[in-house]
């Protein structure tokens, strides 16, 4: 057992970023005789040979499947024979949505080592240890895999740098086996934009979250952000409870703050989904009640106090 | 017809919580339980199906845990789960989300269902993992983070979307029974009326053991598990640089802050 098999993600014809940042995680475990192998599944996987050409890779997969895009039996079937045959000490993937759909069958049905959501890998005395978080992200937790001689970690997003530097790993194809896959994708859509607001692009964004309480309070947030000149943003639960129309969720499974500069969190507790579409933001000031909210960890600044208090004397420098 | 749905009563930490002796874990005192948040979004789900349903359909709340998760599976009789199943033995304390997974398996296999719906994730330790691994040990056909479903009871496959990164759906028609694991948002779960309490009070849950299930004692706790904690600690957080003074002082830093950005913006 030995070497290190990253997993790339790749979708609707472009590799996901993610995918580099575990090239980056692998050599923070790769012992000095390891190989980093980077595998890419799709109907046409050579198309993603030249992004993968990167420093710490040693050789490229290219496994050529049915499906065009994920599916859980498919890549069961492909990841799994992969590690039969290469049979690696680790194997990575990024804990995303896909793997949601893929990596625990994987590792129950092969029995290997595993844990997800991780953001730290390292050798400590020769065996591989993976911390998460736990308890939202309040603790840390250090999981290691007795006895595993091959142990499939899911990484963080952003946990990890991808590697700038372009190297020239060598490329080989592997036959996967032929899958009778039990779902079948009908095609993708956007979420319909209730507004014409686009997140990514706003520079000043005023987020609210659970912390208003109830949806009469939005207008006075709405009111609050036009004055200062922000965008209106929310967490997941103001979207779900249809308070904000879904255009203006931020996180994991809304839209990322890609070009803001000045992010205000306003009782929004820092749930880890909310975190990855905009801990980024270079200034990020965090109003919560709950002096131990997750936000605080992230935030440049902080309030500690009741936000509707705040909001109130805010508004009347504007 | 039935619909079986995995829930489980998921800790949070108290204001001052203390490590366990052996460092692996929260002392048990400091932790506050309460059904998962992502529990109640696939349980509304099933009972919404069944509501909608012609044929009778029966949804069954299962979960891995001792007597006070009782507390958890009476919220979902009282929100419209027929029947409650609680698995448990000493002999799966430390299990991982793994070894979990294989004692739902075994109970699904009993209890011959439809569908089994899991959330996508616990509030708690959000492993993402518990469901999809049931369905490995089923060998069923599964997908994760579902967010909006049409299934309609007895059919032989249906179609769901998978919420994804970004701001995009997949739609995806799978073959059943599946497992699909649900996600925040797929609908408005109720609030249980205090009628409906009453009545769940007096519904029986029915308690089962691993070896009730056919399990042996290495399928379950640290030896059925795939990993292990080695350590828990509380780690050294960035923190914010909190502003002092009143509400009004706050406020004024805050303006301050804006007013800054601005300037350099325009």
């Amino acid at each position: 057992m030995s070497g290190v098999l990253v997993i790339a993600e790749q979708r609707r014809g472009e590799l996901r970023p993610v995918s580099l940042e575990l090239i980056g995680a692998a050599q923070a475990l790769r012992r000095s005789a390891d190989e980093v192998a980077v595998a890419v599944l799709g109907t046409a996987p050579e198309q993603f040979v030249a992004a993968l050409k990167l420093a710490g890779v040693d050789e490229i997969i290219t496994v050529k499947v049915a499906a065009a895009e994920f599916d859980p039996d498919t890549f069961e079937a492909a990841v799994g024979a992969l590690i039969a045959e290469r049979r690696p000490a680790v194997v990575l993937v990024a804990h995303s949505i896909d793997a949601f759909g893929y990596a625990a069958a994987l590792a129950a049905r092969l029995s290997l080592g595993f844990a997800t959501d991780v953001f730290k890998v390292e050798r400590i005395d020769g065996e591989l240890v993976a911390t998460r978080g736990g308890y939202g992200q309040k603790v840390n937790v250090e999981v290691d895999f007795p006895g595993r001689s091959t142990v499939l970690l899911a990484i963080r997003g952003s946990a990890y740098k991808a590697p700038e530097q372009a190297a020239a790993p060598r490329v080989s194809a592997f036959a996967a086996p032929p899958t009778a896959s039990r779902s079948v994708g009908r095609g993708f859509s956007e979420l319909s934009a209730a507004d014409d607001v686009d997140m990514s692009a706003a520079e000043f964004i005023l987020s609210i979250g659970r912390g208003i309480g109830e949806e009469s309070k939005v207008a006075q947030f709405r009111e609050l952000a036009d004055a200062i000149g922000a965008t209106l943003g929310c967490s997941r639960p103001i979207a779900d409870a249809g308070w904000l129309p879904k255009s203006r969720q931020v996180g994991q499974s809304g839209k990322t703050a890609s070009a803001c500069k000045l992010y205000i969190a306003m009782g929004v507790s820092g749930a880890i989904q909310h975190l990855a579409g905009m801990k980024h933001v270079a200034t990020i000031v965090a109003v919560n009640s709950d002096s131990e909210a997750s936000i605080f960890g992230v935030a440049k600044y902080g309030i500690v106090g009741d936000i509707f208090e705040i909001a109130e004397e805010l508004r009347r420098y504007f | 017809m039935k619909i079986l749905v995995a829930v489980k009563q998921v800790a949070a930490l108290d204001e001052d919580f203390v490590i366990r002796e052996d460092g692996r874990d929260v002392d048990a005192d400091y932790l506050i339980r309460d059904l998962n948040e992502w529990d109640d979004f696939s349980l509304e789900e099933a009972v919404k199906i069944k509501e909608a349903a012609t044929e009778a359909v029966e949804v069954v709340a299962v979960s891995v845990g001792p007597e006070e998760v009782d507390e958890s599976l009476r919220k979902c009789l009282a929100k419209g789960a027929d029947r409650a199943i609680r698995v448990w033995d000493a002999a799966i304390e430390g299990s991982d989300p793994i070894a979990i997974a294989r004692v739902l398996a075994a109970v699904t296999k009993r209890e011959a269902p439809a569908m089994l719906f899991a959330g996508v994730q616990s509030s708690d330790h959000a492993f993402a993992s518990t469901g999809i691994a049931a369905a490995a040990f089923l060998e069923w056909p599964h997908a994760a983070v579902v967010s909006w479903l049409g299934y309609a009871p007895g059919a032989k496959s249906t179609v769901f979307r998978r919420e994804l990164e970004g701001g995009v759906l997949h739609e995806v028609e799978i073959q059943s029974p599946a497992v699909l694991t649900i996600q925040l948002g797929i609908n408005t779960p109720r609030y249980a009326s205090l009628r409906s309490i009453k009545q769940a009070a007096a519904k029986p849950i029915e308690v089962l053991s691993p070896a009730d299930l056919g399990l042996a004692a290495g399928d379950v706790g640290e030896a059925g598990s795939l990993s292990r904690v080695r350590r828990m600690y509380v780690p050294d957080k960035g923190r914010a640089q909190l502003f002092e003074g009143d509400a009004a002082q706050q406020a004024k830093r805050l303006a301050e802050i804006i007013r800054e950005f601005k300037g350099e913006s325009t």
